[in-house]
């Protein structure tokens, strides 16, 4: 199989390291050759943050290049469109519809684009936008928009429900488990 | 304490389980992105010693002893820490070891987390000590324990080179069990001592062992030739490999080397033969490439690919002149998102406050570093570990009474004790009228919240020596000390105007914990009464993530406000209020 390559994009503190870590987990878990690539430091204060997640036969390089991502999953609309031009031909976006201010438009310097998803469909790419931060609170808890994104990516892939739930009871501690399991069903039923 | 078996790991993580296995007993490092999570993962194993130094050079200085009483050690740095530590490693070339001993660097091309983008390469070549360099995880734990042998077989240390996509990349391994050698401590003052005499007599050893190397490094299992064809031959190294391997698959032939310093000359004789064009794929400078020219083949590099920044496999792709895919773009323009000072972030109050004064500011390394980037822009200067105090003493000594009157240096807790003490010391000597800030957010933060000597606790959260930051300066010489609460905007400015009035030498503690820690008790966030906010956006000049405007009124966002306050005594109209 070729290699597949999914980049987790968001803003720094948002729990995209969490996410690309059950993935990596899930992939590793069904026979792949797993990659998987984050940043520290720096950008995760506030900054745009980017994972990448390559899995297949034998995987070599660590990073995600343009046209190359088959699935962008993002925390953040405008995130999603910063990062559009890494979405392969037919590649699929899923992303939560939330907007976080960044520094030049909370002073004024630039402004947030307006109707992102109907740009980003207009430009013929495939984008599923839903409210996780909704679904989030709705689970239990603000910070599990991750969870809730994962849980509406599981749609995409033909891998059983038990070995996402293995993953994430292998990487979320044990008192946070049932509302993050209520997060993934609340994303993966989502429209 | 992992289970044996395959399992998905950081780069960083699996250099701490190749410490493990090799038995290492002992190791000091100083945090730094990207290798602080060597030491941070090393210490997770309660067989092995680990500890925060104060710097690179105490850290690699402490590990040598240890190899001197017997055990295998280990220091990590990233690679602006090397320098630091340059010092010892040089002349430890000379020494060579008891127990095996390893130093670890981590380079960081595209600057993700630096203020350089230095190749590291030159001190290994500069001080004649042999580099590894692994291309992913599986040979980040194996290279390690070969990086002891190498080290007792040859006596010298040797250095692990990783990168930043090595560092922060998980991988696949495959673990193993531990074994200690030991080793016995004998008096050997013409090996340890290093005078002239005994100098004198070390150095040629160590070119005799250079030689060796090099002899070891034409048939070493780590340096790997892949044959492809006789077309093009391409000499590369770590993350450049797994590049070169993306774009050609086994197209072409390949030579990777795992051993960087000192490179063989034979076996890149006899690959050059086998290939009709030969090529060198590395990341920042041509240093193999200048060694195979040196050795007069004709090979193009750096021709093709460029010097600053990391590589990606596109970039490959494209020097070779392959296509690549396009994706994705609409007309609009995307705003950055620069990384900010978080909500809450006790920096923030003490920036304003240096702003509003209208002060230079001379900074340091760490988060504070924020304070350079819109809409406090305050910070004029940034160098290395330390830098802001000893160029304040410079830059007031040639300015006089004038800039002292407007000038401060702003120094982190965990940097003021790594390398700024020895600036405070030149102010309090050679006396000049400085006013030193000390930024106590009682924790190492850029790097992820690491304790340090001021802090009370050591590496596993255990209670530990604690230096006290107002005595140590008053024992430095420096007698004006105040200590100043960051969040407290009136305090602040009173005491900053106060102090670079007076004509004396002086330390303002800005204290308060990072408001990431967990033990911090935040208030509830903050709300706008949108009856009071008359839009004015005062509260905006302090450049808080959490407070924006929506329809010209301020809007706060509750999921990241942690109502610290400082926006409530900015607003005249009482708009801003915590939950009662």
């Amino acid at each position: 199989m070729d290699t597949k390559n999914i980049m987790i994009v968001g803003v720094g503190g948002q729990g995209s390291l969490l996410a690309s870590k059950i993935l990596g987990h899930l992939l590793l878990s069904q026979g792949y050759d797993v990659k998987v690539s984050e940043v520290h430091g720096m950008s995760q204060r506030g900054g745009s943050v980017v994972t990448y997640v390559r899995y297949g036969d034998k995987v070599y390089s660590p990073v995600i290049d343009k046209g190359e991502a088959d699935y962008i999953v993002s925390f953040e609309i405008l995130e999603a469109a910063r990062w559009l031009s890494y979405l392969k031909k037919d590649g699929q976006i899923v992303t939560n519809t939330q907007q976080i201010d960044p520094m030049p438009v909370i002073t004024g310097a630039a402004e947030y684009p307006s109707d992102l998803a109907d740009k980003i469909k207009s430009a013929g790419a495939k984008i599923d936008a839903i409210d996780c931060l909704s679904a989030a609170k709705e689970a239990g808890s603000a910070k599990a928009v991750n969870i809730v994104l994962l849980g509406r990516l599981s749609h995409y892939f033909d891998i059983p429900e038990e070995a996402w739930m293995a993953s994430l009871e292998a990487n979320v501690p044990a008192k946070f488990l049932e509302k993050n399991k209520k997060a993934f069903e609340l994303g993966k039923h989502s429209a | 304490m992992e289970n044996t078996g395959k399992q998905l790991m950081l780069g960083n993580k699996a250099i701490a389980r190749g410490l493990y296995e090799a038995g290492v007993c002992f190791i000091s490092s100083y945090p730094g992105t990207p290798s602080t999570e060597v030491t941070e993962e090393a210490a997770r194993y309660d067989e092995i010693y680990c500890e925060w130094a104060p710097n690179e050079k105490v850290a690699m200085e402490a590990a040598f002893g240890a190899s001197l009483a017997g055990r295998r050690s280990f220091c990590a740095q990233k690679h602006v820490g090397l320098n630091v530590a340059a010092d010892p490693l040089y002349t430890m070339s000379y020494t060579g070891v008891n127990a095996g001993m390893v130093v670890l660097v981590a380079d960081d091309p595209g600057m993700h987390s630096s203020q350089n983008e230095q190749d590291s390469r030159y001190h290994a070549i500069a001080s004649k000590v042999p580099m590894i360099e692994p291309a992913d995880s599986e040979e980040a734990l194996e290279f390690t324990k070969l990086a002891f042998d190498i080290s007792e077989k040859f006596d010298t240390p040797v250095i692990i080179k990783m990168c930043t996509r090595v560092a922060h990349s998980q991988s696949v391994v495959e673990t193993g069990e531990r074994k200690v050698p030991e080793f016995h401590y004998e008096k050997n003052i013409s090996k340890y001592v290093m005078m002239p005499g005994n100098a004198k007599k070390r150095h040629p050893f160590v070119e005799e062992r250079t030689a060796r190397l090099r002899e070891y490094a034409e048939t070493a299992p780590i340096n790997k030739v892949f044959m492809g064809g006789t077309g093009a031959g391409i000499i590369t190294s770590s993350t450049s490999y797994q590049y070169v391997r993306e774009v050609f698959g086994d197209s072409v032939s390949v030579l990777k080397l795992g051993m960087v310093n000192p490179l063989p000359v034979d076996l890149i004789r006899d690959f050059a033969s086998k290939v009709d064009k030969l090529y060198v794929v590395e990341e920042l400078d041509p240093i193999i490439e200048n060694h195979v020219k040196s050795l007069g083949i004709e090979v193009s590099g750096k021709d093709k690919l460029p010097i600053c920044d990391e590589f990606s496999q596109n970039l490959v792709a494209k020097a070779f002149g392959k296509e690549v895919a396009e994706g994705y773009s609409i007309e609009d323009e995307i705003p950055g998102r620069p990384p900010v000072m978080c909500a809450g972030c006790p920096h923030r109050g003490l920036f304003f406050t240096l702003k509003q004064n209208k002060c230079t500011v001379l900074g340091d390394i760490g988060c504070y570093t924020l304070g350079a980037v819109p809409p406090l822009s305050t910070i004029e200067m940034t160098l290395c570990m330390g830098a802001s105090i000893s160029a304040l003493h410079g830059f007031n000594k040639v300015g006089g009474e004038e800039t002292e009157k407007k000038t401060v240096a702003v120094i982190g807790d965990s940097t003021f004790m790594h390398s700024g003490m020895t600036g405070l010391a030149d102010i309090a000597y050679n006396q000049t009228n400085s006013t030193v800030i000390i930024l106590d957010n009682s924790i190492t933060g850029m790097t992820g919240h690491q304790q340090n000597p001021t802090t009370g606790y050591n590496i596993k959260g255990d209670p530990a020596g604690k230096i006290d930051l107002e005595a140590l300066v008053k024992a430095m010489g420096i007698e004006r000390v105040r200590v100043v609460d960051p969040y407290n905007l009136e305090e602040c400015d009173r005491v900053i105007k106060e102090e670079l009035a007076v004509p004396a030498p002086s330390v303002i503690i800005s204290r308060r914990p990072c408001a990431l820690l967990k033990y911090v008790k935040h208030n509830g966030p903050l709300k706008c009464d949108r009856e009071k906010c008359v839009g004015c956006k005062s509260c905006m000049r302090i450049g808080c993530p959490a407070i924006s405007m929506k329809d010209g009124k301020v809007v706060i966002d509750e999921t990241l406000c942690v109502g610290c306050g400082v926006c409530t005594q900015l607003c005249k109209f009482g708009a801003l209020k915590g939950e009662a």
